[in-house]
């Protein structure tokens, strides 16, 4: 289990790699250059001998081996340069985002699967009764909703309802658990939405599948009572690729905060990443690429690992 | 008897004709399809004679009637700027489905040549170019198409809005590239590509004339299903001011900036250019959905 462990991560590393290098040489072949940009968005006069300082100052006048290079040794020791435009460390603007970001799509996640398992169970054991239909116009609709448009919706109605509307600046957890958990809800659902969404329809296909098998008519023709049929035979097995599916769907769930962020005014991740391509902040862009993909590989390895643990016939040696 | 008769009554070359019209047998067999399919052609008739159909010019400003709620003269209201909503969003039909289809044709295409190349050559190339689709792939769909609008920029390429098709169609071709690979490899296999390669066609030849035909069916299951996704990609990247640029009439541009300001003034410059979106995408979902159903029921995405 351990040398799998190490062999997984050890494999982590030439994806990360290879994301890196993909988006070091895209962000690099760009025509405009954000240095004079950066100056004339300042106001005043630029001069060629300005823009050559300030590009020397941020060491973009080196060969492109060279700042990959550099980049990559920085990554290695967690220092991932400064924004070319707020001229702060990358490592703290990142830093301070990401708990909120992280929060809300766990909390997301959390509540999906929640509701996603029991509806996908029912709609697959109600198979073509007016249960089903209900849950498949949800699941249907909740892949075509996009997110940033529900929150809006959700915006919408709790203002009409309680005249609420997202605080400029959210409670941090420690302070006050209870007020940033109600404030911090209405994104998680907003972005939950689509999330519940694919997960149900995995878990009543793969339950429709399971219910199929030789197992389950055997169960059935012992006399054990349909619930535990469900529950105990068919939801273990047919879990499996849900897990999959929900593993897979945490990276596009930060992706959809990227979107949704800015409707609720969260200063996330996502909003971080929005004003760093409208300012082309490549320094910044690029550590959080690297941060997403990283979340991404991980999220890979943990759904392997947790296969491994939930059925035995694919436990890692 | 009397249904025989009535039968016979039919020339029988046109009877067949009738049964045999693919477009007849998909609204049979697919009846939830063929309401997607409806839809999808009542919007782009709406995109194609927005001139006609709108009741307004889209980009018309009227201080007099500024955000004023639905009625007889504008009947979905109108925005800050007393543009009527409903023009707005029938012009941005023609934006959403024209990036759209285009964004997903190109994404497609390019995915699709790559995984039937891939599929092709086998051993190392194919190892190559499955490394660097796993590589992509680990991007999410919108962080790699906003890295791609940092590369390419916000302004319009000649007049069209070719930066933000290029944004789209990229997170599309890897995904596209895997899907139509394994249906390749089966292709692949096929006693006439050996035939071919033995009568000593071209690569090319062989990649485009032999395998690609035999790939169409999830080719065009993929770009329907993928013309869902560009335009809810559409619609964030407007939302986001990284999209379309104002003030050419997009939905997601209709929800971003000043609507949010209007929430309780105007909730419908809010609702009905949502409600657009999610129409269209739901349309073209359920229509891919049907298309795979009818055209290759083994096929899972």
């Amino acid at each position: 289990m351990l040398s799998y462990l190490a062999r997984r991560i050890a494999l982590m590393v030439p994806t990360l790699l290879g994301v890196a290098l993909i988006t070091f040489f895209m962000l690099r072949v760009v025509p405009g250059d954000i240095v004079e940009m950066k100056l004339r968005s300042d106001g005043g006069y630029v001069t060629q001998e300005l823009i050559a300082t300030e590009r020397a100052r941020l060491g973009l006048d080196r060969p492109l081996v060279t700042q990959f290079a550099e980049w990559m040794q920085g990554l290695v020791t967690l220092d991932l340069g400064t924004s070319m435009w707020t001229g702060r460390p990358v490592a703290e603007e990142i830093g301070t985002r990401f708990g909120l970001t992280l929060q809300v799509s766990v909390m997301a996640a959390i509540i999906s699967v929640l509701i996603a398992i029991p509806l996908g169970t029912l709609s697959a054991i109600f198979r073509d009764t007016w249960v089903d239909y209900l849950v498949r116009v949800f699941t249907i609709a909740g892949l075509a909703v996009p997110a940033f448009w529900l929150g809006m919706l959700i915006i919408l109605g709790l203002l009409a309802l309680f005249h609420w509307s997202p605080p400029v600046t959210y409670t941090p957890f420690w302070q006050s658990p209870l007020e940033n958990l109600s404030q911090l809800i209405w994104p998680a659902l907003a972005v939950g939405y689509r999330y519940a969404a694919v997960v149900a329809r995995m878990v009543r296909s793969s339950i429709i599948e399971v219910m199929k098998e030789d197992y389950i008519r055997t169960a059935r023709a012992k006399g054990v009572f349909e619930r535990l049929v469900v529950m105990r035979h068919a939801m273990r097995n047919a879990l499996l690729p849900a897990i999959t599916v929900a593993g897979l769907e945490f990276a596009f769930l930060i992706g959809g905060l990227v979107v949704t962020e800015q409707v609720f005014n969260l200063n996330g991740i996502g909003r971080l990443f929005v004003e760093a391509v409208s300012r082309s902040d490549f320094i910044l862009i690029q550590a959080l690429v690297m941060l997403l993909a990283l979340v991404f590989v991980t999220m890979n390895l943990v759904i392997d690992m947790l296969y491994g643990v939930l059925d035995p016939r694919v436990r890692h040696g | 008897m009397s249904v025989s008769t009535s039968d016979e009554m039919v020339p029988p070359t046109r009877r067949r004709a009738w049964r045999s019209s693919p477009v007849l047998r998909f609204v049979l067999a697919q009846p939830l399809g063929a309401a997607g399919l409806l839809v999808i052609l009542i919007m782009a008739g709406a995109a194609i004679l927005a001139n006609r159909v709108a009741p307004y010019d889209p980009e018309a400003v009227d201080f007099m009637a500024m955000l004023a709620a639905p009625s007889f003269d504008h009947p979905l209201g109108t925005d800050a700027f007393g543009r009527d909503i409903l023009s707005r969003i029938i012009h941005g039909a023609r934006t959403a489905l024209s990036i759209g289809f285009l964004s997903s044709l190109l994404g497609c295409t390019a995915g699709g040549l790559l995984g039937v190349t891939s599929a092709y050559f086998g051993g190392k190339v194919d190892l190559i170019l499955q490394r660097f689709v796993d590589i992509v792939l680990s991007f999410p769909i919108i962080v790699l198409a906003l890295v791609v609008v940092a590369v390419v920029g916000r302004q319009p390429i000649a007049g069209i809005d070719l930066n933000l098709i290029a944004a789209i169609a990229i997170p599309i071709v890897p995904r596209a590239a895997r899907v139509i690979r394994s249906a390749a490899l089966a292709v692949r296999a096929m006693p006439y590509i050996d035939a071919a390669r033995a009568g000593g066609y071209r690569h090319s030849h062989i990649i485009l004339r032999h395998m690609a035909p035999n790939v169409l069916a999830p080719y065009l299951i993929l770009l329907t299903a993928y013309i869902a996704q560009a335009i809810l990609l559409e619609a964030s990247l407007s939302f986001l001011g990284l999209g379309v640029s104002e003030p050419k009439p997009a939905w997601g541009l209709m929800l971003a900036g000043d609507s949010a300001n209007f929430y309780q003034e105007a909730p419908w410059m809010i609702l009905f250019p949502g409600l657009a979106i999610s129409l269209a995408v739901f349309a073209f979902n359920l229509f891919g959905d049907s298309l795979r159903d009818w055209l290759d029921p083994k096929f899972r995405m």
